[in-house]
């Protein structure tokens, strides 16, 4: 242990703890900006300093550590001249139209200045040129960027994908797309962990909202919400309500107050990605020329474009069934558009998403195939969604709650745990093995896939098979997983794959909280939903076989092939020509 | 009537001054590579300021200059500014009216051109195409990409062995780096900027002589593959030992009677003893290298059908001859020859004689520092241009001085006297120094009549070549002498050939050597389907990174024993760090694996 004191407190903490964690166990919150533990402590912006005795420069608290009777300051005049100027050197290369902004109210940036008590900029603002593809998901704005480089250590040490780097050097260092490549023609999988990262209003998502407002105020357009599992835990984040009063009865509500002229639930459509699905894998087990194995998930856009920018090679393994909310597009314009008799194209389906990659998904060119419309005409994320909620004025805890709309909303637990990591696996597998065996699944026999480590495995028995499955989230733990994979390290049937760390808990279009990862607590949200469920099998949901017997037959049948699957093959990442080169940087051969 | 004063240094005066020494020093560090045009923008304002503005060129032009470039960082540039740019350079630099101006413009003449691509590139990219690479100064200076802020931070904790294992990971010869490396880690060490770069070589030496215990290396498990080594220098022993712990079975083939190359046949005693080397050397070939003494091998098709891989690294022993009259006469001797003899303990006889060295390098020092060890009179260093233009180091030329030896510079050898076949004296032909040739200033006859320098012996050190015939006769490619290999050390055309160190480089320094077989290890390896590279690893825990703050304290410097004692032995001749001064040199060290650019994209490598 080592002993120091800290503005007069003494404080007693084991070696290699660094003075910013040392000052938090005393209470004293040292402000910081561009520090994420274990992810970023590079001390770049300089406001975590603290002044030590003996020392003529200040010092970061997030890469220094404690020593044995070490006298810190953590406020000391010397470091609050420092701390306020740099935060005023930051702000005089900042668009400070803090009230236009989309993070006006969660922004790093804007608390700090609040907090050292800035109230004048006295540096001559200087903002650089800048350009950007506006109708790109996802959004820069460089004005806006403090330079923290979150973003592409979250890019680079989780994710693995380094999109991001480090562009030219002195006053006009500024984070880019590396390897002057332009971010549309980038191997960016769109997971939207840099967003979540970001802890101003420099990354953002395509702002949507406009889109649906319109296509709301408009007479002759058939509206509808459908709304993903993960959404349901969290999207009273940004009004600090829980997630036991920010239900999906009040959720179904708030959209029905924007004027959605139907709003499901994509739970629905959950349940039957898994009567695909799980057909699916056990007709390549019985007949390996349908397709090879292992087989992949494909309901995380975000992985599958990492997985087609990556490892193209590895394409043939996705399974063919679309994401949820792409299968509901198609169902809602082919067989409810005919329930209700009306043109497809007149309809406008609103995905509410906890994902970016999602955004990218709706606008491929072959996913429209209920009618020559987009199955899905727009995705928004949570946060989205919550911007539409405030400018509707709505107050979540006062809706009463409803129901989603029938008769394709009705789900099971199955559906609602593909929101949390292991969930699609789980899913599956309960469906999977009441096809093979017959039986019924013994509730969470299969839990073994559920959890927070980034890649799990387990190996289950399917009627005397045995069946070897692994689930990894996180693109950094996918990129492990494939690489064991491919050298023959490890062997798999079944294999879930979700982009984001922790799964669509921790998607890349969920609320912001700097600091914070909420995957782990959102994900238990959904577990205690399932937990709940009087359904925890997607073969058991009534409105499944309905819609089977009376409109698609079974899975994998022609109507089902057509509707519900996709042809991976028919589009391609926009690779730039030196993606190779750039996206291992780790050559194998040394110079 | 006007008044005369005392010239005094005013304050601001001083002031300026410690600036403009400031700058010295930032400058000669350099930083973590600049942006080609962010750096001459910086160039073209720093002219600017040295301007008196009297001139239109100078005044006008350098800012107008500078607003362009301006242009050029901030996007406002299209291919017509790069052209202005140019014209403008042209005319500052053909117009002015003082160097202030005119060499103003050529720098920025010389940027433009230079860095034309890089121009461009911000033009259409609005980013910069000059990437990093040096992200730790001293170990992307260190060929071999040592650890040293790593093993600095062992030396200061006391742990010598371990800084010794976390060396050994990237260089297998520590000691001899510790006495006679040429240390390029210390020409950008940012402590520069503070007040001296670290004397990380001296740190290194500290930490050899004063490991706490021996250890052994992890060996991996034997891989059946097998790979010959035709030369024992740095490259060659490098190569054998990663191979070695890789679990590939090396067999070195020397073709004299000691291992070492030049370390032993190019390098005195006084600076690397024998017994020295031999050890360093017996605790790599004891990892299990096969040795084969007075081997001397040509024949690779035998031997790539007798091993899996080849790696040729026979060096630059074969000498250069002056071509001038009488050359053959009994009494000159090549460097190469002569150290060579010294390394098999044969050391010929000087004693009273008189001995011209002939050359300005490193090896030209080590001959004539050597001649007066073995007891001669007189010693004169013969070299065309000036003592500036020596490429030997600073501290070898002032140590020959010391110990004795003459300097006679802008004097070209042109012709040995010989009387019945042997020496009696070396004519040479007085220069003047001129303008630039090849980046460095070239002599030329002065006006002058030829001396003539009465010696017994002439010692010529003008440079090493490489015995490289037999192989090119056997169909390997070759380059003026030099052996041609691919970036990654292969051969062209010799599928499981590899060649590297001086004999593919040309002669260079023993941290370039090592580089070279540590590359070529690493990718024989990936030749025979393995990546054992990511295991040649150091598990050690490091001290703790720490702060310490500016705190002044310029270098401490090894000394040397007493010129006048030293000269009469063969002893080691530099004194190693006490322990007050190791410590002290090891505080200095800025941490800029930790801290700087180094806390982003630095931080520890433990594999390769």
């Amino acid at each position: 242990m080592v002993r120091l004191t800290i503005d007069t407190i003494p404080v007693e903490v084991p070696e290699h703890t660094t003075i910013l964690d040392a000052a938090a166990s005393v209470g004293i919150k040292i402000p910081t900006l561009c520090y994420l533990k274990d992810i970023n402590q590079i001390g770049s912006c300089r406001v975590c300093l603290v002044e030590i005795e003996g020392l003529p420069q200040l010092v970061a608290s997030c890469n220094n550590y404690v020593e044995e009777g070490m006298v810190v300051r953590t406020n000391s005049p010397k470091v609050r001249e420092a701390r306020r100027e740099n935060v005023e050197f930051l702000l005089s290369r900042h668009n400070t139209t803090c009230t236009s902004c989309v993070r006006n109210g969660n922004c790093t940036l804007q608390s700090l200045t609040r907090d050292l008590g800035i109230t004048d900029l006295p540096f001559e603002p200087k903002l650089m040129r800048w350009k950007w593809p506006k109708d790109y998901p996802l959004q820069r704005d460089n004005n806006k960027c403090v330079n923290c480089l979150r973003c592409i250590q979250v890019c680079s040490k989780i994710q693995e994908v380094d999109i991001w780097d480090l562009v030219n050097r002195s006053s006009h260092t500024a984070v880019n797309v590396g390897g002057a490549r332009r971010i549309e023609n980038s191997e960016c999988a769109l997971c939207g962990q840099c967003i979540t990262h970001c802890p101003v209003g420099a990354l953002s998502e395509r702002d949507d909202t406009a889109r649906v407002f319109d296509a709301l105020a408009d007479p002759d357009v058939i509206t509808i919400a459908q709304v993903a599992p993960a959404v349901r835990s969290s999207w009273g984040e940004a009004f600090g309500v829980s997630p036991d009063v920010a239900t999906e009865g009040r959720l179904a509500t708030a959209l029905k107050r924007m004027g959605f002229d139907y709003v499901f639930d994509t739970d629905f459509a959950a349940d039957l990605t898994i009567m695909e699905e799980a057909s699916e894998l056990l007709d390549r087990m019985q007949h390996p020329e349908h397709g090879p194995l292992p087989m992949f998930t494909s309901c995380c856009p975000g992985w599958v474009r990492y997985l087609k920018g990556h490892y193209p090679e590895l394409t043939a393994n996705l399974s063919t069934s679309k994401s949820p909310h792409q299968m509901f597009g198609a169902v809602v314009k082919s067989f409810f558009a005919e329930r209700l008799c009306v043109d497809p194209r007149k309809m406008f389906v609103v995905s509410v998403m906890p994902c970016l990659a999602k955004k990218a998904e709706c606008e491929e060119p072959n996913q429209a195939d209920a009618c020559e419309a987009p199955d899905v005409d727009c995705v928004i994320t949570v946060r989205e969604l919550d911007r539409m909620v405030s400018e509707e004025h709505l107050d979540i805890a006062m809706l009463p709650e409803s129901e989603f709309d029938k008769p394709i909303s009705e789900a099971t637990g199955a559906a609602v745990i593909f929101g949390a990591t292991g969930g699609v696996m789980e899913a599956a597998l309960r469906t999977a093995y009441h096809t093979v065996t017959g039986e019924a699944p013994k509730p969470d026999m299969f839990s073994d896939v559920r959890g927070m480590k980034g890649w799990k495995e387990a190996t289950f028995n399917m009627a005397g098979t045995p069946l070897h499955v692994a689930v990894a989230s996180g693109l950094g733990n996918t990129h492990h997983l494939l690489e064991a994979l491919e050298s023959g390290e490890v062997h798999y049937d079944f294999i879930e794959i979700m982009a984001c760390p922790g799964g669509c808990a921790g998607g890349g279009g969920q609320p912001i909280h700097d600091g914070e990862e909420r995957a782990e607590s959102r994900g238990e949200v959904l577990w205690g939903l399932d937990r709940k469920a009087d359904l925890r099998n997607s073969y058991e949901n009534p409105s499944i076989q309905a819609l089977y017997s009376e409109y698609l037959e079974e899975p994998l049948s022609e109507r089902a092939e057509h509707l519900l699957h996709t042809d991976h093959f028919g589009w391609d990442m926009p690779l730039a020509p030196d993606v190779k080169a750039f996206s291992k940087p780790q050559s194998k051969v040394l110079q | 009537m006007s008044r005369m004063y005392v010239l005094e240094r005013s304050e601001a005066q001083a002031v300026m001054d410690e600036m403009h020494q400031a700058l010295e020093r930032r400058l000669e560090c350099s930083s973590l590579e600049p942006c080609p045009v962010e750096f001459t923008r910086a160039v073209v304002s720093m002219c600017a300021t040295q301007s008196c503005g009297k001139c239109t060129p100078c005044r006008v032009g350098l800012k107008v200059l500078e607003g362009l470039l301006d242009d050029v960082l901030e996007g406002r540039a299209d291919e017509g500014t790069l052209r202005l740019i140019e014209s403008t350079a042209s005319t500052i630099y053909n117009s002015a009216d003082c160097a202030i101006g005119y060499e103003a413009g050529e720098m920025a003449l010389l940027a433009v051109k230079g860095f034309h691509d890089d121009f461009v590139h911000h033009i259409e990219h609005q980013s910069c195409d000059f990437r990093r690479r040096r992200h730790v100064p001293c170990v992307s200076g260190c060929p071999a990409h040592v650890d040293i802020p790593g093993y600095i931070s062992l030396v200061s904790a006391g742990r010598y062995t371990d800084a010794v294992r976390l060396i050994r990971k990237d260089n297998p010869l520590p000691l001899v780096c510790g006495l006679i490396c040429e240390h390029p880690c210390e020409a950008r060490c940012r402590r520069g900027m503070v007040d001296d770069p670290m004397n990380i070589r001296g740190l290194k030496r500290y930490a050899v002589d004063h490991m706490e215990e021996d250890y052994r290396p992890v060996i991996l498990e034997p891989t059946g593959k097998t790979v010959a080594v035709i030369g024992g220098g740095p490259a060659g022993l490098s190569a054998a030992y990663f191979l070695t712990l890789m679990g590939h079975k090396c067999t070195v083939f020397e073709a004299r009677q000691h291992l070492g190359g030049m370390l032993r046949y190019g390098i005195p005693d006084y600076r690397l003893p024998h017994e020295e080397l031999d050890r360093e050397i017996k605790w790599i070939v004891d990892c299990g290298v096969e040795v084969k003494l007075n081997t001397y091998v040509t024949d690779i098709d035998k031997l790539r059908k007798e091993y899996d891989a080849v790696y040729i690294a026979i060096g630059a022993h074969n000498d250069r001859k002056l071509g001038i009259p009488g050359e053959d006469a009994e009494g000159v001797i090549s460097a190469v020859k002569m150290l060579r003899a010294m390394g098999d303990d044969n050391p010929p006889d000087f004693k009273g004689k008189r001995v011209c060295v002939v050359g300005g390098g490193n090896v030209a020092m080590d001959v004539a520092r050597t001649s007066i060890r073995l007891g001669a009179e007189k010693v004169t260093i013969v070299y065309r241009r000036r003592v500036q233009d020596m490429t030997a180091q600073v501290e070898e030329i002032e140590g020959a001085r010391a110990e004795g030896c003459e300097v006679l510079e802008l004097h070209s050898p042109k012709e040995i006297v010989v009387e019945d076949g042997h020496v009696v004296g070396l004519r040479v032909e007085p220069q003047i120094i001129g303008g630039p040739r090849n980046g460095r200033p070239a002599p030329r006859k002065a006006d002058a009549p030829d001396v003539t320098l009465d010696c017994d012996v002439v010692a010529v050190a003008i440079g090493q070549a490489i015995n490289s015939k037999p192989f090119e006769d056997l169909g390997v490619p070759c380059q003026r002498g030099r052996i041609v290999a691919n970036p990654d050390g292969m051969v062209p055309g010799f599928e499981n050939v590899w060649s590297g160190g001086d004999c593919e480089s040309g002669p260079a320094t023993v941290i370039r050597a090592i580089k070279a077989g540590k590359v070529a290890a690493g990718n024989i390896d990936g030749y025979f389907g393995y990546n054992h590279k990511d295991e040649i690893t150091v598990p050690i825990e490091m001290p703790q990174v720490q702060y310490k703050g500016k705190v002044a304290c310029a270098r401490c410097e090894l000394k040397e024993r007493e010129a006048c004692e030293r000269k009469h032995d063969f002893d080691l001749m530099e004194i190693g760090f006490t322990e007050e001064e190791a410590k002290q040199e090891a505080n200095r060290c800025l941490c800029c694996d930790h801290f700087g650019y180094g806390a982003f994209r630095g931080g520890r490598i433990f594999a390769w």
